[in-house]
């Protein structure tokens, strides 16, 4: 009898999270035992139209990561999902955008500028990408990059979501189990929709630093405040910790080694947009009355948006600067 | 109905937010001593400013909403102590934010009005519909749909 078939695939991402399936190590190999593994670009060579004449519905499980950038992403998406019956949205980046969706902060054409004519980028001849290029060879075609970061939930409907950037080894170690035990009959599908391979919490409930005073005089970057507490809460010692918004399952590991929680693992159970969430949290420990005092403490905090987003930009209630999304309609 | 040649002028849509104590007495004052203000505005009374979590400002203007409000007791007069001064807090850092995105401040407003404030509630209202109004509409875009349906409930079954 013929294994199911998996299929794994990135659209938007850094690879870490490939990297992160290959850390659950041997478990790898009881994947293999039980799947057909279709398509994984990352891990072995498939082409495009190896996926295309595939048969609707016949890849069981495809984990997609990566956000949606340019119609190239979109494209395979929209395949992947025909082809798929679990179609899973692995990481950060399909779930809420990642650090891609930080470019919905910026227009396109911004985005252009600052990756083509920063002071730093030689390019006399204010070269940019094009989508057709005429070469002595023939046609080039690169996909076009589209005016906003989607989440892959806004382009094709999802089965299930797995968080994290990347999702930490030893939940996805039980993610794989768990579908091997479906194979077998052994285990039952969680119902759709459902957030696999992390907790019903947030970050600071697994914490073990200490909070007691719940006040901040102060807001600054690491290397900008004095040696920090080992024991005490990163936000109360003025670093901004998205612990408070940001759901577990990472066994807190950040602030553990004295770095703050960035927010990786989205919004918390129950939370509609992690950055409103955490923009709530933060501006009620300050501990300031007065408007211009207040404002002190927050202008140590240079980049709101993108310190509350940092993760979840592309799927927060407002999505994307007001520009970009003009330009996307 | 309004004919091609004659657009129908713009009126904002604006939620305001108004505490059970103060603000929305003030409100409620306005009407009793008949004090008129644009009606443009759609009042939601909460127990307190402090309830106003950015999440349901975020919410109103990226469903529809041109403009927020929000209105509590004056400082130091807060029924339940200090949460006025959260708003406060949250509503600096919020215009902040919004900022980032494309939203000019004057779409998101924070006032004070005591229970015997009616005049300056209603003033407090036509001066920000006067401002949204000069600023046009916000017409966030909806979110996208997705495609197709998830397959895993027929897996299951």
């Amino acid at each position: 009898m013929s294994k199911p078939q998996f299929a794994m695939y990135w659209a938007a991402a850094c690879g870490g999270c490939e990297i992160a399936v290959l850390n659950t190590d041997e478990k790898v190999l009881d994947l293999d035992a039980h799947f057909d593994v279709a398509f994984w670009p990352a891990a072995m060579d498939a082409k495009y139209k190896d996926v295309e004449a595939l048969a609707d519905g016949s890849l069981l499980v495809t984990l997609f990561n990566g956000s949606i950038r340019t119609d190239e992403n979109e494209h395979m998406a929209r395949l992947l999902r025909r082809k798929s019956q679990i179609l899973v949205a692995f990481g950060s980046c399909a779930n809420e955008g990642c650090i891609p969706g930080l470019a919905n902060l910026s227009p396109r054409e911004q985005i252009f500028a600052r990756a083509f004519e920063s002071p730093s980028t030689d390019n006399p001849d204010h070269l940019r990408p094009q989508a057709v290029s005429q070469v002595p060879e023939g046609t080039l075609t690169l996909p076009p990059l589209q005016a906003v970061v989607r989440t892959l939930d806004q382009v094709v409907a999802v089965d299930y979501h797995v968080p994290g950037c990347p999702p930490e080894s030893h939940q996805i170690a039980a993610i794989l189990d768990l579908l091997i035990r479906v194979v077998k009959g052994e285990a039952e599908l969680p119902p759709r929709g459902a957030v696999l391979g992390a907790g019903d919490s947030t970050v600071c409930d697994e914490c073990a630093r200490k909070r007691d005073v719940k006040a901040i005089h102060r807001l600054a970057r690491i290397q900008d405040l004095p040696p920090l507490a080992t024991d005490l809460c990163l936000l109360e010692q003025g670093l901004v910790c998205a612990g408070p918004a940001t759901r577990s399952g990472c066994r807190s590991r950040c602030p553990a080694v004295g770095a703050p929680c960035i927010g990786c693992y989205g919004a918390a159970p129950g939370v509609v947009d992690q950055g409103a969430r955490l923009l709530t949290a933060i501006a009620s420990v300050v501990d300031e009355k007065e408007p211009e005092a207040i404002d002190r403490v927050l202008d140590g905090l240079v980049d709101p948006a993108g310190s509350f987003y940092r993760f979840s930009l592309a799927h927060s209630l407002l999505r994307a600067n007001r520009q970009a999304l003009a330009e996307q309609e | 109905m309004s004919t091609p040649s004659t657009p129908t002028p713009f009126e904002p849509v604006i939620i305001g937010f108004t505490c059970n104590w103060c603000s929305y007495r003030a409100a409620d004052l306005a009407g009793t001593a008949r004090i008129k203000y644009p009606p443009n505005v759609r009042l939601i009374r909460v127990m307190c400013s402090g309830r106003i979590d950015p999440t349901l400002v975020l919410k109103a203007l990226s469903e529809g909403a041109d403009g927020v409000l929000i209105a509590g007791c004056h400082p130091g007069e807060c029924h339940y102590l200090e949460q006025n001064y959260k708003a406060l807090r949250r509503h600096r850092l919020l215009q902040k934010t919004l900022a980032q995105f494309g939203i000019e401040p004057a779409r998101v407003r924070l006032a004070w009005a005591s229970a015997a404030e009616g005049a300056k509630f209603a003033g407090e209202i036509a001066a920000m519909v006067d401002q949204v109004k000069a600023l046009g509409p916000l017409n966030w875009p909806a979110r996208p749909v997705p495609e197709g349906r998830a397959h895993a409930d027929e897996v299951a079954a």
